[in-house]
């Protein structure tokens, strides 16, 4: 395997308009001809399935859920960033670039980076014009609002609902496709496995959610749009339903994985309450904004917050970071508030959690501002919490929220394996040891609308492809396989649950690779989850039938291919040695307790190859190579 | 907490379904609903029952893929709230409930709890969209928007496609579903050209996939867990007069299609 970045040459704010040049295109007539497969209907699938069938090409997207509406891009709250200067506060498509690669801590690969934030301002013109409802401000322009790890308000925004309304807009351009009959929709179905033919990605399998049939579908490229991996923790902010099936099933097939320990721990997201906690709720980083987060000062101190005197708050934040303040980037908020309450000075039942507390906000501004500004966030915590944030302050805890590893792309978005591409959160292209807040929804939507568009036709302009049928024996072998996997999981008949065992896997993950790691930690995780992997083979108990809608079956499938992520997850963790970003190995920190890089070892994308079961994987390396950046220690304070 | 639940059994659609009865005990009064039956179903299964089937994502309020009548209610007892949000504190110990599906002749049930809600999907692909071809759009600040009128949109906009209003309207209309479409659509600048064929398509999309008229019961708005009003009903209505009077255009002329 030979990892070619395809980066072009040249100034880095010439490459993207000098690649889009010169890459060969498809010709109207021709395009037609093509059929592409869109696996998952999020901004950056549902963007891409919509932009291609606009161009010409015939079109199938498939989703696991009942409508394309409710992938989990919709959950999205704070906004989507864009260098439009619209504030006149300096902002600029290189400092964009520049705080993205710094946030990332250095390990993202420049010339994506850089084509990400040159993109950034067409995406909104693209939404505004699609009828997605931004915040305005009273003369009828776009407001904007600030976010972690920046010093400029760039952040466009639809109250507190931003993913639903950019997902509303790619589900309505894609529905329009649909009408059209230039996209066919596929809901309820589950992509099961990759096939490669001649070394080029031809098609997937799918089982139908709803009948159990599993088939297989023929085409000229296959998108992987499928989102990120977080739910291997088990609890996480992602939806019940997100899984790492399709990019892992493409990584057994020859797909790179890449980075697969970058896992990005949201610093604000409600605290458990219980063994019976299904999943963590976020609540947006926007709030930092006008939140201020503080514990005691003292160890242990069970006083309710009001009756806690300013003078015996720590606002550890703003004292560590007096530049950046409650606003430093996720790893940096998320990691103190793990120390604080390591130290003892946790608030809430159990000790896990710390306040975001707004009531200087709403002295300084007045309620209804608070309320027009987070109005929807303060009452899902109210729902979940029954207590009201305008009179107590709000408790938080980090959960895990994003993964920027992901399947291993070139410059075009496509993967190791011709013919297949991954976009959005399934890539580990842009964001590098750790994501900016309001950069998910910006990357989705790059990628979806303004780049794979462009870069898939360099590859079926050029690749010549035979006709295939879904009767070619590579359709039937893989076909049989998924299957018979299928019927492996049925058949155990043991005595534990799918749940039950991913409750115990994510738990192993939170605690031994999650926001802070060791040698010693990560070796035990890998043992253990060998074993529990096991285990689950001999005893799981699924029930039902394969041939009906069984959502235990469902799970438990997931759940077989987290277990083998996972073990990919500590061995890059493992081999790493140094921090950067959210990745934080305990061996590795500066006096001040801040992840130290080691960048004449480590500069490099760690992209592992599959070598079959039971066998170590192979790793390359892709050095990165900095030009425009001058790499430093990240400082917030 | 310990609750009787009642729960709608169907195994698919030519089931004629029933309810089942389950006791479940050591319920905690911070669960979410959808929590509580997930302990009800690792117990089920653990006694190699078949799980009770419910659709469910997010578990935030926000995909619109859960919802159930509980107690005859969309969502449940709480105002403005998805089942998902819905917690046990809000029974009494000791509650009797009765779980069932959406029901609606659009929404045929798929198994227990579950509908197909492909319609929804459907009438959105018949109009609910502006035409604005990827690449094509002029700089953002080029169209200005009033405020009130953006956070009106935003009202509409705010629908999570759950179903909760055909499920609690006596004739099951979709009429607040494609209402907040049109509104949100329509009170843009941006989708003024396509918004008398929109309303039209979607009103006739409608009435192909089997839903009921409006009747001004207002049981709609009462359910919907984002509290969207039936005041854009008026504004669907007075659109769609507007629209007819005028010459109707062709289905082939407003998507494009070739």
């Amino acid at each position: 395997m030979e990892l070619r970045s395809r980066a072009p040459e040249g100034p880095l704010a010439e490459k993207w308009e000098h690649h889009r040049s010169a890459i060969k295109l498809v010709s109207p007539t021709n395009k037609l001809k093509h059929h592409i497969i869109v696996v998952g209907s999020g901004l950056a699938g549902a963007s891409a399935a919509a932009s291609l069938a606009e161009l010409g090409y015939t079109v199938s997207c498939f989703c696991f859920q009942d409508s394309p509406r409710r992938a989990h891009s919709i959950a999205a709250q704070g906004g989507i960033n864009a260098a439009k200067n619209y504030q006149n506060d300096g902002d600029s498509v290189h400092r964009l670039f520049y705080d993205t690669i710094k946030g990332g801590d250095f390990r993202s690969r420049e010339a994506n980076v850089y084509r990400l934030a040159e993109t950034s301002a067409q995406i909104i013109d693209q939404c505004t014009a699609q009828g997605v409802p931004f915040a305005r401000e009273y003369g009828g322009l776009l407001a904007n609002r600030s976010f972690g790890g920046v010093q400029v308000a760039r952040t466009f925004y639809a109250r507190g609902q931003t993913g639903q309304q950019l997902l509303l807009g790619a589900y309505q351009a894609l529905e329009r496709q649909v009408g059209a009959g230039k996209v066919t929709m596929h809901p309820r179905a589950e992509m099961l496995d990759l096939v490669v033919v001649d070394g080029r990605a031809r098609g997937i399998v799918v089982r139908d959610l709803v009948t159990g049939a599993v088939a297989s579908h023929v085409g000229d490229a296959v998108v992987l749009a499928t989102g990120g991996y977080s739910n291997v923790y088990y609890l996480s902010t992602n939806a019940k339903g997100c899984n790492v099936t399709a990019i892992w099933r493409a990584h057994r097939r020859g797909a790179a994985f890449a980075n697969p320990c970058f896992t990005q721990i949201h610093p604000t997201c409600i605290p458990q309450t219980g063994p019976h906690q299904s999943k963590l709720t976020l609540m947006s980083e926007s709030l930092r904004n006008d939140g201020r987060i503080w514990v005691p000062k003292k160890k242990g101190d069970a006083r309710p917050p009001q009756q806690i005197p300013e003078a015996e708050r720590d606002y550890y934040l703003e004292r560590l970071y007096p530049s950046y303040g409650n606003l430093v980037p996720r790893d940096v908020a998320s990691r103190r508030a793990k120390d604080v309450c390591d130290e003892g000075r946790g608030v809430g039942p159990g000790g896990y959690g710390v306040y975001l507390d707004f009531a200087d906000a709403i002295a300084r501004l007045g309620r209804h501002v608070i309320a027009e500004r987070y109005g929807n966030l303060f009452e899902m915590y109210e729902r979940i919490t029954a207590e009201n944030p305008f009179d107590v302050p709000m408790r938080i805890y980090p959960a895990p929220h994003y993964t920027m590893g992901g399947l291993w792309v070139d410059y075009n978005l496509m993967t190791t394996v011709d013919g297949l591409y991954a976009i959005g959160e399934a890539n580990f292209s842009d964001h590098g040891a750790n994501r900016l807040g309001a950069s998910a929804l910006m990357q989705g939507l790059a990628d979806g609308y303004f780049i794979l568009p462009y870069t898939i036709g360099d590859y079926l302009a050029q690749a010549k492809l035979g006709k295939l049928g879904t009767d070619h024996t590579a359709f039937k072998q893989v076909e049989r396989e998924v299957s018979e996997r299928v019927d492996r999981l049925l058949t155990a008949r043991g005595r534990r649950t799918p749940d039950a065992f991913h409750r115990e896997l994510g738990r192993l993950m939170w605690d031994k690779c999650g926001m802070s790691r060791t040698a010693k930690g990560l070796e035990e995780a890998r043992k253990k989850i060998v074993e529990l992997r096991d285990e689950f083979a001999r005893d799981v108990y699924v029930g039902g039938r394969g041939e009906d809608f069984n959502q235990t079956l469902e799970h438990a499938g997931r759940v077989a291919d987290f277990f083998e992520l996972a073990e990919l997850m500590c061995r890059d963790a493992l081999d790493r040695e140094e921090s950067c970003g959210c990745h934080f190995r305990e061996e590795f920190q500066t006096p001040e307790g801040e992840a130290k890089r080691d960048d004449a070892r480590f500069s490099y994308v760690a992209a592992w190859e599959y070598a079959g079961a039971g066998k170590a994987p192979v790793l390359h390396k892709e050095a990165l190579a900095f030009e425009a950046v001058h790499l430093t220690q990240r400082s917030y304070a | 907490m310990r609750l009787t639940l009642h729960v709608w059994r169907q195994s698919g659609p030519s089931d004629p379904g029933r309810f089942m009865r389950y006791d479940v005990t050591d319920v905690s009064p911070d669960m979410s609903f959808l929590e509580m039956l997930d302990v009800l179903n690792q117990q089920l299964l653990s006694r190699q029952e078949s799980p009770i089937a419910f659709d469910h994502d997010c578990r935030e309020g926000i995909c619109g893929a859960c919802g159930m009548v509980i107690n005859g209610r969309p969502h449940g007892p709480r105002h403005a709230t998805t089942t998902c949000q819905l917690h046990m504190r809000m029974f009494p110990d000791g509650a009797e409930l009765w779980l069932e599906p959406w029901r609606a002749q659009a929404f045929p049930v798929v198994k227990d709890l579950v509908v197909d809600r492909s319609a929804f999907d459907r009438l959105i692909a018949a109009g609910g969209f502006i035409t604005a071809r990827t690449g094509s759009a002029p700089e953002a600040n080029n169209t200005l928007v009033p405020k009130r009128d953006a956070d009106l949109a935003m009202d509409a906009a705010a629908c999570i496609g759950c179903g909760a209003c055909v499920a609690a309207c006596p004739n099951a209309s979709a009429m607040l579903f494609v209402a907040a479409k049109v509104s949100h659509l329509g009170l843009l600048p941006q989708g003024q050209p396509e918004r008398g064929a929109r309303v039209v398509h979607m009103v006739d999309q409608m009435d192909a996939e089997g839903f009921g008229a409006c009747t001004n019961h207002g049981e709609c708005m009462a359910a919907c867990p984002k509290e969207i009003s039936i005041d854009f009903i008026a504004r669907l209505n007075r659109d769609y007069l507007k629209a007819t009077l005028a010459p109707k255009p062709s289905v082939k002329e407003f998507t494009g299609a070739a």
